[in-house]
């Protein structure tokens, strides 16, 4: 399989401070991979490292063999992004905030395709503040295909949402990888990332402090579901801390 | 182009939605016009003048909603996107967030040509016609909004957050907009008031707009025309230097 995403080695100081520290992953076409860690463990730095928004002090990325600093153009037509928080205007209405977006790539998919495929077609004229939860959430997802992408990053996307629309945004992402569109995501729910993730790597104080499987982080920390491995791989160094 | 457009459309449609600058662009001039017309009418400016109070206030008049497109309007639109992280959104497209602010720019240059052809329509009921040169007076006009919008992109560009560009913003657009003769006429304040006008940027613009359209010399307008020229260049080497987009 190609690879969509091959970093390596990127760290990140602020000041004294070490936000990442010596971060690899390669992410293949059509896979997903889950970035982990509490909040503060570097995800958020992580992604602008690898987006180019932020300047690693060391290390490289190169998504779909571009580099993101030299090629930011030529890149982000064909890798989109969401934002921890998403970003919209006030009062702007669903149908508004689709044609802004379109109009900002060479190539993209008819944005009214998609608000069928996701069921807004009805709250086209609807304020995008006006929209429940679980609307909003299907709405970025739906901004992030616009661009007929072949990498998605999403930063903690399905966060406050409900089971039901947690379940139809979990469907879109596995159909958008059996396409081989390549998937980044950073999530505080560990059933989200074993229904979606194929690779994952847990961060902690900047650190990689686990890669591989979700099976394989179960059987290395002896615990019986992917939630209790995760707690116990984050919790580990507390641990011997309070010893101490 | 298409992009411009497109962008332009949706945003224009936002900020009417917002009112804010339909009332302090378009139709505040208009009724300080009004007010102008009905208390000075056919005045002369003062003893002696060839020309009235009223004429002479139509410079300073079309400038209101210059400064507050330039002002109120750019600081806090600019800090609000940064907030909103859209600025940021842009970075990550194949489509620069200068576009946006370049957006931002000529929908408040927008608000003021309709505020100017609003109040000179409004003017024309009073019995206005403009002595100067229309080139001349033009040309002081664009100048004008050049300094106001350069800095407006300076305060929201370096402001922490919205809070403090709504400060910076509100300490710059009122005390402009009543002592520097936008409103208030200038040749009604006491001449310790004139001094203390003088310092602010928009009661020098408006000294060139009176020259010009009055067909004053304007000789006397070089200082004036200077500050505001010196300023600009400040401003923009600021927000060029300085910008936050996060």
């Amino acid at each position: 399989m190609e690879n969509a995403m091959e970093i390596s080695h990127i760290s990140k100081k602020y000041g004294s401070h070490t936000a990442v520290e010596n971060f690899s992953a390669v992410v293949k076409k059509g896979e997903c991979f889950g970035l982990l860690g509490a909040n503060g463990a570097g995800k958020s730095t992580t992604i602008e490292c690898i987006l180019g928004t932020k300047q690693a002090d060391t290390g490289t990325a190169t998504i779909l063999g571009m580099n993101p600093h030299k090629n930011r153009k030529a890149l982000f037509e064909r890798v989109s992004v969401q934002f921890q928080e998403s970003c919209y205007q006030d009062k702007i209405t669903v149908k508004e905030l689709c044609e802004e977006t379109a109009v900002l790539y060479e190539d993209v998919i008819e944005y009214a395709v998609l608000l069928k495929r996701f069921g807004l077609t009805d709250k086209q004229k609807k304020l995008v503040s006006e929209l429940s939860g679980g609307e909003k959430q299907r709405l970025f997802v739906l901004l992030a295909l616009i661009p007929k992408p072949e990498v998605i990053f999403m930063d903690e996307f399905t966060t406050g949402l409900d089971a039901r629309a947690r379940l139809d945004i979990w469907k879109q992402l596995l159909d958008l990888k059996k396409s081989g569109v390549s998937i980044f995501l950073t999530s505080h729910f560990m059933d989200e990332v074993e229904a979606l993730c194929d690779k994952i790597c847990i961060l902690k104080k900047g650190k990689i402090i686990f890669e591989g499987t979700t099976i394989e982080a179960i059987a290395k920390s002896e615990c019986n579901t992917f939630e209790d491995a995760y707690l116990w791989f984050t919790d580990e160094e507390a641990d011997e801390h309070e010893e101490i | 182009m298409k992009k411009f457009k497109t962008l332009l459309k949706t945003e224009l449609k936002l900020s009417f939605r917002g009112m804010d600058m339909f009332i302090f662009a378009i139709c505040m001039p208009v009724v300080i016009t009004v007010i102008l017309g009905f208390v000075f009418g056919a005045k002369p400016a003062f003893d002696g003048a060839d020309y009235t109070f009223f004429q002479q206030s139509f410079g300073a008049v079309s400038t209101i909603a210059i400064c507050a497109g330039g002002v109120m309007g750019l600081p806090l639109v600019i800090s609000d996107y940064r907030k909103k992280k859209i600025l940021k959104h842009f970075k990550v497209t194949p489509t620069s967030p200068v576009l946006i602010l370049g957006v931002q720019l000529v929908i408040y240059a927008i608000y003021a040509v309709i505020s100017l052809v609003l109040v000179f329509l409004t003017s024309l009921l009073f019995g206005f016609r403009l002595s100067g040169s229309w080139f001349a007076f033009m040309g002081g006009w664009l100048l004008v909004m050049i300094c106001m919008f350069s800095i407006g992109l300076m305060v929201g560009g370096i402001a922490k957050d919205i809070k403090q560009a709504g400060i910076i913003a509100s300490i710059l657009y009122f005390p402009m907009l009543i002592f520097s003769g936008a409103t208030l006429p200038y040749e009604v304040m006491p001449y310790a008031m004139q001094q203390i006008a003088d310092i602010m940027p928009l009661t020098q613009g408006i000294k060139i707009l009176k020259a010009t359209s009055l067909g004053l010399p304007v000789g006397n307008m070089v200082i004036p025309i200077t500050i505001m020229i010196v300023l600009s260049i400040i401003c923009i080497v600021v927000s060029l230097k300085f910008f936050k987009w996060e």
